[in-house]
């Protein structure tokens, strides 16, 4: 396997996530097939091809400095399921 | 206890003060209402397209000329993956490998002295939102205004040696970005802040000690303390046999006491990618140029020009070119009364003094360039005396009024009048024959008493060269 158990609970703890036995196993298998897909093109040769910094040919997509009117605040809190004083209420975080 | 060398790198994050935010239209404007600035790009809603502003590339670009970078023509934008409440996106937009700016340097001062401290780059990223603890619920609120407001970065090599040169490494740098007008510096505000790494090592060792870090510092006080608190943290408990753990410290600066906090053992996995939503920054050599060309004055240089085109000395040059508000205060006051000499000693003293005590800037107070060049016209035509001006000045702070309104209103035109002088000379001198007497026998300290009562009697506004001039007259009469 191109990805071990100890790499998946690595990952699920940096994306908040815990994980069953069964549901290890099972993204343990899933990502290291995924892994080895990609994998591939590493046997291709890229002897004198430029790293590449975007998929797309196109560079310098800017706008300008003019401000718009925001998004009305019970619009932008609709989606949140806990909210106080106009803000977005979360469990307390220590520091 | 050995000798010990302390490395110091600095991290330092300034708000770039573009209108609008780094990929959407919503204002940057601080102290807004909760939530009021934002918008489905700003706080990270599935399927939305960030644009970048043109204005962060370009103030980016100044920031890196005025520290001698050199600006890459090729350069893109990264994810920096964490997970925190105030990251909506759970990634902060920031440059990773192919940063905006490279490798430049800034010439300091500490104590007369001059040295450089490197530059390693400066990147441009966006900021985070705001926590806010609610002490009721005990729950933690979210303000994301400040998300994705523009910063740049500016890293330092690890060069600073002390709790001194890096106040004055921040100093420099406060002073730069307001003379290119791209960050207001507001440090309380957040808008300037910066991040101390530090470690220690015993003087002749080539490793690097351990180092910590402390992050978001906002005045130079508190960068001040941190650096000799955790300096001597540091070297104590190497002395004592210990070993000093990378960790970020959290400063308090009302209690003036560092707290390691929980030591997160992932919290560097930032898994770094390409952001897949934003297109390469390709800078042309005009493009730079017309960037180069266009920078103001930069302050040193304007200190040069104070010395030679005003005859100032060194020290009022640095003095008044450290803030472009000062320098801009002074050259705008010193057009009109063309005395440079009095502008410069007037902003360094009793006005310096007083905004101090008021803890505002040159640019919020009541006094304009024009009513000081008013005052010191005043002055340079004997319409009052400099003594009497400082009192002008007091209530001219105050209340904002014009130098020639308050001269009026209080009365306070200078006494230039000979014969009525004299007269006031002629009845003192009756009133004090001890004080004659002792000025005979050779006590000269006499004559400084009897000034003071002449002053006294006119309430000051007696011209003293005149006083002085005519007391002797009558005494070695
Ligand atoms: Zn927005």
């Amino acid at each position: 396997m191109s990805v071990s158990k100890e790499d998946v609970l690595h990952i699920a703890k940096l994306s908040k996530l815990n994980l069953t036995d069964e549901e290890l196993e099972m993204y343990t298998k899933d990502l290291s097939s995924i892994v080895d897909f990609a994998n591939q093109l590493s046997s291709i040769d890229v002897e004198g091809v430029k790293p590449t910094a975007h998929i797309l040919n196109i560079q310098n997509v800017f706008r300008k400095d003019v401000m718009q009117p925001s998004f009305d605040r019970e619009e932008i809190l609709k989606n949140a399921p806990s909210k106080d004083a106009g803000c977005i209420s979360v469990p307390k975080v220590v520091e | 206890m050995k000798d010990y060398e302390v490395i110091i790198g600095l991290e330092v994050h300034a708000e770039l003060s573009t209108n609008t935010k780094m990929y959407c239209n919503c204002s940057t404007s601080f102290g807004a209402d909760p939530n009021t600035h934002c918008c489905p790009i700003c706080t990270g809603m599935p399927g939305v397209l960030p644009v970048l502003n043109e204005k962060v590339v370009e103030y980016a670009v100044k920031a890196g000329l005025a520290t001698n970078c050199d600006i890459s023509r090729f350069s893109k934008q990264d994810r920096k993956n964490y997970f925190y409440p105030d990251l909506p996106k759970a990634y902060q937009t920031s440059q990773y490998d192919l940063p905006l700016c490279l490798g430049g340097h800034l010439d300091i001062n500490v104590n007369g002295e001059k040295k450089r401290i490197g530059i390693t780059r400066i990147h441009i990223e966006e900021d985070a939102g705001k926590l806010i603890h609610d002490a009721y619920t005990g729950d933690t609120l979210v303000d994301m205004n400040r998300c994705a407001v523009p910063l740049i970065e500016i890293v330092s090599e690890p060069d600073i040696r002390n709790a001194d040169e890096a106040v004055a490494y921040m100093q420099t740098l406060k002073s730069i970005l307001e003379y290119l007008n791209v960050c207001d510096c507001k440090m309380q505000e957040g808008s300037l802040r910066c991040d101390v790494n530090l470690s220690v090592r015993p003087v002749g060792q080539k490793e690097f000690g351990t180092r910590t870090e402390t992050k978001n510092l906002n005045s130079f006080k508190a960068i001040h303390n941190l650096i000799e608190f955790e300096t001597n943290r540091q070297i104590k408990v190497i002395e004592e046999g210990g070993k000093i753990k990378q960790e970020t410290i959290r400063w308090d600066d009302a209690k003036g006491i560092g707290y390691a906090m929980r030591a997160k053992e992932d919290a560097h996995d930032y898994r770094y990618f390409p952001e897949p939503d934003l297109a390469p920054i390709v800078l042309s050599d005009e493009y730079v140029n017309n960037i180069k060309d266009n920078l103001p004055e930069m302050p040193h240089i304007k200190k040069e020009r104070y010395m030679k085109e005003f005859s100032l000395p060194e020290y009022d040059a640095d003095i008044l070119t450290s803030s472009i508000k000062s320098a801009n205060f002074f050259e705008k006051a010193n057009d009109i009364c063309n005395n440079p000499k009095a502008v410069a000693n007037w902003i360094m003293g009793d006005f310096a003094r007083m905004l101090n005590e008021k803890e505002i800037e040159i640019d919020e107070s009541k006094v304009t360039p024009e009513n000081l060049a008013e005052l010191i016209n005043l002055i340079d035509k004997g319409t009052i005396s400099s003594k009497i001006a400082k009192q002008v000045f007091e209530d001219m702070f105050e209340s904002g009024e014009n130098a020639k309104e308050i001269v009026e209103k209080k009365g306070l035109v200078q006494m230039s009048d000979e014969g009525a002088i004299k007269e006031l000379v002629e009845k003192v001198v009756q009133a004090n024959p001890q004080s004659i007497a002792d000025y005979k026998a050779g006590k000269d300290k006499a004559i400084g008493f009897l000034v003071g009562q002449i002053m006294k009697e006119t309430k000051g506004k007696a011209n003293p060269q005149i006083v002085n001039k005519l007391l002797l007259e009558i005494i070695n009469k």
